[in-house]
């Protein structure tokens, strides 16, 4: 058995407003492996991580490295025991080079000055020696995800670091971008280093880590060998029941087209045609998904639909009103909802309480005032019924959304958008980084309302398996025009619709025909 | 009216003029680059004033003049890092009371000191910072007597232009400097104190508004003067702004402010019935101006290219 590099033990984290993020937890982590941490939103993985990383300071138990007891006290403390973070947002300077940010905070020095020509060189000497294809005198802001993240491994190999914390580093990456990945992790294990893996994706676990450490309400369930562990059984353990990741659906019954999108064109300030003459309606009873490698116009899409942004050319209508010039307020008006993708930014006020965030699209209405006043007493019942309609699990309806985990905290977004009466929603990433439970709540929400109340829905994720099983039409965006779209989605295979995203395929006009 | 000595006289004129408001642009393009907008370099400049005049008077020496106008410079951006970065107040607040706390202090300890409300021209002797006179340069017309025989301090506003561009761009504390105003939580992931940074980039801020405030009081007229700095913090900020924090740009937008400032002097100079108080007003009016007609450079140059014109 290889050598045991790092173990934490009994680590108890109680947060000063009481919640017990951590609780007598241990695990170990041998030389040369990876291994996974997995639990739900809220489990207290990222807690834990900073512990180890010296961002927080536990209330008990200890770590040791190497054996020997070590004390964490900041993240210097962490750096210097050989410990580094790839973060899941990334830790980057836009405006400096990839040698700049990979020797920030140890920058080379020549006649006290700062030594641009050997950051350089000593980042080279990193990226050739582990295989990263990275120009060391690009500026970060130039790079496309996949290689920031590069950057930031880069960043924690240079300073020696042998144990390395990775914070769901796929979350962002394509499908090609994360075997890629995934390459180099097993490369960067082979030569001695050991990595904690934090995911929600059960099949990258499976496909890499050979032990797995799971988490559930800040407990510690064990650490099992992946040897003897299916998804199934991880999911079980996470989450405390079976997780059905298929969604049974009927076929849809279409109804008059609700979104009508005609040759919509965006170009952005860089000049960028972000969406290049996109054309497609979407109808009454159906989900249409959009899937694409991120940032190949979806979001602006979703912007544009919205009103958050406008575009350039074309028509978009949203039953029947053009919607050119139109603020987010009129778009509404007309009948739309948004799940938006940035929860925190734009889905809630995060010191306002769930009451607030609930009604936040309604209060003007008749229906909620009585004269200047807002109906307190109606408004309470209705804000209680959504809490156990939704499930949000809090203390009471007056507690402020940022105090909930983030499952929870889009569970407010979505009470509040799928209970609006619009006829069409706007979800883009209605799932990102929450709990397994919640998004499961949320995918049968959005294809329950298709069914029963003829609701249209636009569904924009980067998670293949939620547009696969919740869409029924599925178009693929890549460099702002739709290059494929198909009838059924949830009989395409991820394969087929990896080699759309990526442009090794694209559809004719004519085979698309009739889908759009 | 428009002869060569004219034009001479003029050009001087604004490259002096210039020296408190390049200072000024320094200071704010280091706090910029450390992410915050310093907003009191006003009541900085104007302490630093003060300051210059009482140490010279009190030690007859000019130079410790100057360095006690560092010194107060320096104590009033510290207290500003302190109540911003240790007590977490908020920056813009603290920056106005900071400015409104100095035009009032400054007349109060004025007052102390020598007993007069409005200059310390008559109670303290005055001392201004030698001016140079370049050999060979001199003696070219119309450029000699433009760049020639300046305070030394306006040599030294230029000289601060490269100062401050090496230092950000060369060295390595202006490196993690910029890194910490661009992304805060980025640079304190690698170990930079981000605190720290921010301390220091108030300190040199400091330094340059003592120069300037010391060029006010010590140079530019040979006394402190109720209100003396009168806005050039504010123009030094908005010269920062129309260069967007680039130490070159800066200086290039303050002498542009430095040239109105001339260009409303010497009017005033000429006689004439224009109403001296409407001319005051050029120096000001051509920030906004100025402010404006940049932003509506760079949104039409956004709309352009957003509608596919390039």
């Amino acid at each position: 058995m290889a050598q045991e590099v790092l173990r934490m033990e009994g680590i108890t984290k109680i947060y000063d407003n009481g919640f017990v993020a951590n609780k007598n937890i241990t695990f170990w982590l041998h030389e040369g492996e990876i291994l996974a941490l997995v639990g739900e939103n809220g489990a207290g993985k990222t807690t834990l991580m900073k512990v180890l990383f010296g961002l927080e300071t536990p209330q008990e138990g200890k770590v040791l490295i190497n054996g020997e007891p070590a004390k964490i006290l900041n993240t210097l403390d962490a750096i210097s025991k050989g410990i580094g973070m790839v973060h899941q947002h990334f830790m980057l300077v836009p405006s400096l080079t990839v040698a700049e940010n990979v020797v920030l905070g140890i920058e080379p020095m020549k006649n006290g000055l700062f030594d641009f020509e050997t950051a350089v060189s000593m980042t080279q000497e990193v990226a050739d020696k582990y295989n990263f294809n990275i120009d060391p005198k690009m500026k970060v802001a130039d790079l496309s995800v996949g290689q920031m993240q590069k950057v930031e491994i880069m960043k924690v190999l240079i300073k020696g670091a042998k144990i390395i914390i990775m914070d769901e580093p796929t979350a962002v990456l394509t499908p090609q971008e994360t075997d890629e990945l995934f390459e180099q992790l097993i490369l960067l294990r082979d030569s001695g280093h050991s990595i904690i893996f934090i995911s929600h994706k059960l099949e990258e676990v499976k496909r890499i880590c050979s032990r797995v450490t799971v988490l559930r309400h800040g407990y510690c369930l064990g650490s099992y060998d992946l040897a003897d562990m299916n998804e199934a059984d991880i999911s079980r353990l996470m989450v405390g029941r079976d997780v059905v990741l298929k969604i049974e659906k009927e076929d849809p019954k279409l109804g008059k087209p609700v979104v009508h999108i005609k040759d919509l064109v965006k170009i952005n300030e860089t000049g960028k045609h972000v969406l290049d003459g996109i054309s497609f309606d979407i109808h009454e009873g159906e989900v249409v998904g959009i899937a694409g490698v991120e940032g190949n116009g979806q979001s602006d899409l979703s912007d544009v639909l919205s009103g958050m942004a406008g575009f350039t050319s074309g028509t978009v209508e949203v039953n029947g009103n053009n919607i050119k010039g139109k603020n987010v307020h009129d778009i509404r008006g007309m009948g739309m909802a948004y799940i938006p993708e940035d929860r925190m930014e734009y889905g809630c006020a995060g010191d306002m309480s769930i009451r607030d965030n609930i009604v936040a699209d309604r209060f003007f209405k008749k229906e909620y005032k009585s004269g200047p006043f807002m109906k307190k007493k109606y408004i309470d019942e209705i804000v209680d019924q959504y809490i156990k309609d939704f499930e949000i699990a809090c203390d009471d309806k007056s507690q402020p959304v940022r105090m909930l985990s983030g499952g929870n905290i889009q569970k407010v977004v979505v009470a509040r958008e799928f209970t609006s009466g619009s006829n069409f929603i706007l979800a883009n990433q209605p799932t990102r980084g929450i709990d397994v439970g919640a998004a499961e709540m949320i995918r049968k929400t959005i294809v329950r309302k298709s069914r029963e109340e003829g609701t249209a829905t636009l569904l924009i994720s980067a998670d293949l398996n939620e547009v696969l099983e919740c869409s029924d039409r599925l178009l693929v965006f890549r460099k702002g025009k739709v290059v494929a779209a198909f009838p059924k989605a949830n009989e395409v295979s991820e394969a087929e619709l990896g080699e759309y995203m990526l442009g090794l395929k694209t559809m004719t006009a004519e085979e698309m025909e009739g889908l759009l | 009216m428009f002869t060569l000595d004219w034009f001479a006289n003029f050009g001087f004129s604004t490259l002096r003029l210039s020296t408190p408001l390049i200072f000024a642009a320094l200071a704010a393009v280091i706090n910029r680059k450390a992410g915050m907008l310093n907003m009191a370099l006003e009541g900085m400049m104007l302490s630093a004033a003060l300051g210059g005049v009482v140490f010279a008077g009190m030690t007859g020496n000019v130079w410790i003049g100057l360095l006690g106008a560092i010194v107060v410079s320096v104590f009033v951006g510290w207290v500003i890092a302190f109540a911003n970065l240790s007590g977490k107040t908020d920056l813009y607040l603290t920056c106005i009371a900071v400015n409104l706390a100095a035009t009032g202090g400054t007349v109060f300890a004025m007052y102390l000191i020598t007993g007069e409300k409005a200059t310390t021209s008559a109670a303290i002797r005055a001392y201004t910072l030698p001016t140079i006179t370049i050999p060979l340069i001199e003696k070219i017309p119309l450029i000699g007597p433009m760049i020639s025989g300046h305070n030394v301090l306006t040599y030294f506003a230029f000289i601060s232009v490269f100062l401050v561009w090496f230092f950000l761009y060369r060295t390595r504390l202006g490196l993690r400097m910029r890194a910490v105003g661009e992304n805060p939580q980025a640079a304190s992931s690698v170990g930079i104190n981000v605190k720290k940074i921010g301390y220091i980039s108030f300190l040199y801020a400091g330094v340059l508004c003592g120069f300037g405030g010391a060029f006010m009081s010590m140079g530019w007229v040979s006394f402190f003067m109720k209100n003396m700095v009168n806005g050039r913090g504010y123009i030094g900020l908005s010269a920062m702004n129309i260069a967007e924090g680039n130490p070159v740009g800066s200086a290039i937008a303050a002498v542009f402010f430095g040239f109105s400032d001339a260009l409303a002097t010497t009017l005033k100079g000429q006689g004439g019935t224009f109403p001296t108080e409407f001319l005051d007003m050029i120096p000001y009016a051509a920030t906004i101006i100025a402010l404006v007609v940049i932003s509506s450079i760079r949104m039409s140059r956004l709309r352009k290219i957003q509608q596919g014109r390039k």
